[in-house]
């Protein structure tokens, strides 16, 4: 591998991981605003909606990543439904773009924000809520006051969860993204590649580090877990 | 407007095949005490008058002051209205100081009155502990203080004892005692234990199948053998008293309308202080005349004015001592024995007395 040290041709992994943390930074951030009151939503609503939906925020879970990939890349094309809004705003078409790839990474990593933000406001007693309100704070007040803290846990596990696993797609990233080094070449794409190339050295290293980089993330998530359990019990 | 001296609460609430209607009004001083038995719509009721119950229609004011009308519904934390909950509903990630200014910020009440309620609830060994930590008797204490650190305009407790097992009721209670006399809000206040009614009540609403059964001064109602109350296993009649002395084994001699009676009391009650007494049916027999030799010490001249028969082989006297209605609950074959008749003088003999600190 050459060019590790001038900063002006950053190396391969370096641009692809660039690529993949701003992705997964972005797409974490979007999630925990639109997952928000979605989550609240499926947790307090007794409306025919709430199975179709839920189950629609659940379907990447199941779905090959393929699939979603290709609808979206239809959407997304020039001529698709999500093409046309995006190219009549002057925002030209998001297939193979990294805007593109938000979109795509936001509906694939949903569940996994959204989940634990559901069952952790499932969770909150409503006479807590209701005492809340006798004791003069209004809706707003009460979101930041009672809930916002009594799901701080569930907020962390979203965000780390969500992050995580947008780091680890592979198949809708290379249906949407495409392949374009610095732009949508994330890191699980580059290893690919790698491997492709019998580049097995580079691959060793690449996967070994997002092994040890998922693998933490999830330690963490495990001890936080335990810590809020003991400082409830 | 005079209109205004009062409360006004019209409400009605429809919820699968159960309908709450009542249409009260209730005085603007004192404690009004819902009872019922559970399922009967008691507890809807207050959650209507908090606003917790958004379907609830119809007329919610205490004074001047307009909850909700047939042009207005005030959500919740714009009433001024301080609940307690029957698990207290203390929010678990706030020391019990923090807990207890959640509301008293919020409303802008004074620092005297939370300081005050502090004390007055013997809090202070407490606002540094986490809710969870804290026993159910202690959480109740703190759910009332945060109530009333609001400076609410009505003070609504929703069972707050029910949770709580006999021993921590009995801490409970003379703290409930001591809101009642010193809040100065007027409570409404709901269970279905009679023994809180007997002790709490000034106002009494019989609630049943979502309709109100009576609504009046507490003693009256009570007293009343025409309702449903006066057929109860524990019926029985409550009583003003004062305390006229108290010996040093415990034995009290209380002046009460029926006449002298004497009770035993662990507590030490000083001589003339006010208090309520309550005399179970199943705690009064009969005698035709005064027996001499008796160990009972409390003996009461009663004429007899009906006899209504319950189930069991049992009958219940209605007894009339000195203008004040008294309960004698005895077998049907006694009374037959007895020959008792109405217009009747007889001697009723109180077992028990049981005074209501």
């Amino acid at each position: 591998m050459t060019g590790w040290i001038d900063p002006a041709h950053a190396p391969a992994w370096a641009l692809a991981a660039w690529v993949t943390l701003k992705l997964a930074g972005l797409t974490t951030l979007i999630l925990l605003l639109l997952g928000t009151p979605l989550a609240w939503w499926l947790a307090r609503t007794r409306s025919l909606w709430r199975a179709p939906i839920g189950a629609l925020v659940s379907l990447p879970m199941v779905l090959p990543p393929t699939v979603l990939g290709f609808y979206l890349l239809i959407a997304l094309a020039p001529e698709g439904v999500f093409g046309r809004t995006t190219g009549a705003l002057g925002l030209g078409a998001w297939a193979f773009t990294f805007p593109g790839l938000v979109v795509a990474s936001v509906l694939y990593s949903m569940p996994f924000v959204v989940h634990p933000l559901q069952s952790g406001f499932a969770a909150i007693p409503a006479p807590l809520l209701e005492a809340a309100a006798t004791l003069r704070a209004g809706p707003l007040d009460r979101f930041f006051s009672v809930i916002l803290p009594l799901v701080r846990p569930s907020f962390l596990t979203a965000t780390l969860l969500g992050f995580a696993h947008t780091v680890g797609e592979f198949g809708v990233v290379l249906m949407v993204g495409g392949n374009i080094e610095g732009q949508t070449r994330v890191l699980s794409v580059l290893l690919y590649d790698q491997v492709e190339a019998m580049a097995y050295g580079d691959a060793h290293r690449l996967a070994a580090g997002l092994l040890v980089f998922s693998f933490g993330l999830l330690l963490v998530m495990q001890w936080l877990g335990r810590r809020t359990a003991v400082a409830h019990g | 407007m005079a209109e205004d001296g009062d409360i006004r609460l019209d409400l009605r609430l429809a919820r699968g095949d159960f309908t709450l209607a009542v249409d009260l009004r209730l005085p603007l001083d004192g404690t009004t005490v819902v009872f019922g038995p559970s399922g009967c719509g008691k507890s809807s009721l207050l959650r209507a008058v908090a606003g917790l119950e958004p379907c609830a229609r119809g007329c919610v004011r205490i004074g001047a002051e307009v909850w909700q009308d047939a042009a207005a519904f005030l959500p919740p934390h714009r009433r001024r209205v301080g609940m307690v909950f029957q698990q207290a509903a203390l929010l678990p990630h706030l020391r019990v100081l923090d807990n207890l200014c959640y509301g008293w910020k919020r409303a802008g009440a004074a620092r005297a009155r939370l300081d005050d309620w502090i004390e007055r609830l013997a809090l202070a060994p407490l606002l540094d502990r986490l809710p969870a930590t804290l026993s159910g008797g202690e959480r109740q204490r703190v759910a009332l203080a945060r109530a009333l650190a609001c400076e609410p305009r009505w003070l609504l407790l929703d069972e707050p004892l029910s949770a709580l097992d006999a021993e921590r009721r009995g801490e409970i209670l003379p703290y409930l005692e001591a809101v009642r006399r010193e809040a100065g809000v007027p409570i409404l206040h709901v269970t279905h234990a009679i023994e809180e009614v007997s002790r709490l009540a000034d106002h009494l609403v019989l609630l049943d199948a979502g309709r109100v059964t009576a609504s009046g001064a507490a003693l009256e109602v009570l007293n009343r053998a025409d309702l449903p109350l006066a057929l109860r296993e524990d019926a029985g009649v409550v009583l003003p008293a004062r305390v006229r002395t108290r010996d040093a084994h415990g034995l009290v001699l209380l002046d009460t309308a029926a006449g002298a009676l004497y009770a035993h009391s662990a507590a030490a009650v000083a001589q003339g202080t006010s208090l309520r007494v309550r005399i179970q049916a199943r705690d009064v027999s009969l005698a035709l005349s005064r027996s001499e030799d008796s160990s009972l010490l409390n003996l009461v001249p009663a004429r007899l004015e009906a006899l209504d028969a319950l189930p069991g082989g049992q009958v219940q006297a209605r007894l009339c001592a000195s203008g004040t209605t008294l309960l004698a609950r005895i077998s049907h074959l006694s009374a037959q024995r007895l020959g008792l008749r109405p217009g009747q003088t007889l001697w009723a003999q109180v077992k028990a007395v049981a005074l209501l600190l």
